[in-house]
């Protein structure tokens, strides 16, 4: 069929066979596999997401503590170290991607565990690649709450653990700027899931992901596939962006945040 | 009489400054207790370390008879409640705002619910629940933050001046507020103040503090009864002025308070005065009106404070006044920054303290 539609549209533009005309065909079969529900494009379009939202929980569970050691402790080199996580923020993918590669290859440090080419090394790579993000806009959005919030719990019978958490529920919107922040570079970047992922197509362990298959398709010369991939991607960044956006204009990420704990709750409570 | 809490020669250095020095302090359960001074005089300090959310550098302090071990005040933080002068919100609902301390005191869902509905039904503030905290209005948001302090129900409650930068209306309800929680609940209140009609009228003792020192402690109307020279760093406090008078033959007397402002008052006195008057008693014109009004100086505008309703005016005239006038006519005679304007007041309307 969409032979049909490609020569009625050259014919109504009034185009020759030409180059012209070859892109308008990948851009065709890119909306056709993408409403086609295509196995290999949404197989790899999962891959991504899973892994890169996998490094994000890890980065998140690591990242947090720290933005939080940062912005609410006083000790020396506290400027110099966020200085260090905001330069690092620049940081070359390809650049970090080579370094984790010679960690992880047979004869890195690392390279007893045999992670190389395998999904877990893209996972650790991201979050990895991700935590400068997390720290810096996560140590801004802590800084940013009212100081006189964690004496306020206090006073309020708080631990010093639960003021902390205090102040970090109202830093929320920020924390949750930087995730996606974070989220938006890990699933976006190349180099790194390149250089330690391998980008194996084939098999039980495949590890390519959005990025590294449009690189590759676009090497073989499967257009309609990497502008699908393309379109897909931009697609994802765009839905989780305004997601963000509207759950933030509704004032739910407070409630979001507290979600699982009060639900848990409420089914102990009930239980009883 | 039982000593719910005492500061036994405690002193407190700030960055190499003294902001406590020796103080010793014994408050009385079932007490209020106002701490009256100027700004910097150590009141807040000396309620932090109450609350223990401070620690003394030197000196101990007792709660209920035991040393307070500052390393480890955890326990003891949930026996005390401080207020902040500075109203501080958590960003979510009144109802969020008013059950934080419940929650981590792990009060059941329904005990809680309800203590939150008569925490606002003290403040005034009811089926108030779901609005979003910060929205409030500035007396609101203070109404608030005393509500989220009394629904903890605690031994003993702090609060660092309560109706500074509140409309009168607001003012009046959180007086009324401390009152009644005091005789109800037999709380015992320490509150820091330098309006000094909260002072005289609320409080069962006073502590007057200068320079991070108590200078004086005891009734009301002990301390206003006699007039130390203490009184005199009142000065920094609105409106209050210590001079020296002079009876005229009307049968009134005048008021040096230096600088070249004499005030007219309606009685006779002689030799050392200390005299305060309301800043709501004071008329602002922008050109010198003929009236009855004694006592009539022309100024300058300081500074201009914004309160709900109302606009709070620093004037000075050789010496800096307080006038509180309507927003309304604030706007309608278009004051500024620096202008010059007369203020006028009767010599009935200044008090001798």
């Amino acid at each position: 069929m969409s032979i049909t539609i490609q020569k009625w549209l050259l014919g109504a533009l009034q185009l020759e066979d030409t180059v012209l005309a070859d892109l308008l065909g990948d851009i065709l079969q890119a909306f056709q596999l993408i409403f086609s529900g295509d196995p290999e494009i949404y197989g790899i379009v999962s891959r991504s997401l899973l892994f890169s939202g996998t490094a994000i929980i890890l980065a998140i569970l690591w990242g947090t503590p720290i933005a939080m050691l940062i912005a609410m402790k006083e000790f020396r080199g506290k400027t110099i170290l966020k200085t260090v996580f905001s330069t690092l923020i620049g940081l070359p993918t390809v650049v970090l991607g080579l370094i984790l590669y010679l960690i992880f290859s047979r004869g890195g440090p690392l390279g007893f565990l045999g992670l190389l080419y395998t999904p877990g090394a893209i996972i650790i790579g991201q979050a990895i690649l991700v935590t400068p993000i997390l720290v810096s806009i996560g140590v801004s959005a802590i800084e940013s709450v009212d100081p006189e919030i964690m004496n306020l719990s206090k006073t309020l019978g708080a631990s010093e653990s639960q003021a902390q958490m205090a102040v970090l529920k109202e830093a929320i919107n920020g924390i949750v700027l930087s995730d996606l922040a974070s989220f938006n570079r890990a699933i976006g970047e190349l180099g790194v899931v390149l250089l330690v992922g391998g980008n194996i197509a084939g098999g039980g362990n495949r590890t390519d992901v959005m990025t590294t298959a449009i690189s590759r398709y676009v090497q073989i010369g499967e257009l309609g596939l990497a502008v699908a991939l393309g379109i897909l991607l931009v697609l994802i960044l765009f839905t989780i962006n305004m997601v963000v956006v509207i759950l933030k204009r509704a004032n739910y990420l407070v409630e979001l945040a507290k979600g699982p704990y009060a639900k848990l709750k409420r089914s102990r409570e009930a239980k009883r | 009489m039982t000593v719910t809490a005492e500061l036994k020669d405690v002193t407190k250095v700030y960055g190499g400054k003294i902001v406590l020095d020796t103080v010793k302090l014994q408050i009385h359960e079932g007490e209020i207790l106002a701490l009256l001074g100027p700004n910097g005089s150590g009141k807040t300090t000396v309620l932090k370390i109450l609350a223990f959310i401070e620690n003394p550098t030197e000196g101990e302090v007792t709660f209920n008879g035991e040393k307070v071990n500052f390393k480890n005040t955890e326990k003891v933080r949930l026996q005390s409640t401080l207020v902040f002068q500075k109203t501080t919100l958590f960003s979510t609902s009144v109802f969020n705002n008013i059950a934080y301390g419940l929650k981590l005191r792990k009060v059941p869902k329904e005990t809680r619910n309800k203590a939150v509905k008569k925490a606002l039904k003290i403040v005034k503030l009811e089926r108030f629940e779901k609005r979003s905290a910060r929205k409030l209005s500035g007396g609101e948001q203070q109404r608030v933050a005393i509500a989220r302090a009394l629904v903890l129900n605690t031994q003993l409650l702090l609060l660092d001046e309560p109706t500074a930068n509140l409309d009168p209306k607001n003012a009046g309800i959180l007086e009324e507020v401390i009152d009644t929680v005091n005789r109800e609940n037999k709380t015992t209140i320490v509150m820091a103040t330098h309006n000094m009609f909260q002072a005289k009228k609320l409080p069962h003792r006073i502590a007057l503090m200068d320079e991070g020192k108590i200078t004086e402690i005891g009734a009301p109307i002990e301390i206003f009864g006699k007039l130390s020279k203490n009184l005199a760093s009142f000065a920094a406090v609105d409106n209050t002025f210590a001079g020296t008078a002079k009876a005229t033959a009307g049968g009134t007397s005048v008021v040096d308070i230096s600088n070249n402002v004499q005030i007219e008052i309606a009685t006779r006195r002689q030799g050392a005065t200390v005299v305060f008057i309301n800043p709501r008693d004071i008329i602002v014109s922008k050109t010198a009106v003929e009236s009855s009004a004694r006592n009539v100086f022309k100024g300058k505008i300081m500074e201009i404070i914004d309160l709900d309703s109302l606009v709070k005016l620093k004037i000075n005239v050789g010496k800096l006044f307080s006038v509180q006038i309507t927003k309304q006519s604030f706007n309608e005679m278009g004051l500024c920054l620096n202008a010059e304007v007369f203020i006028a007041f009767k010599a009935s309307s200044v008090q001798v303290i």
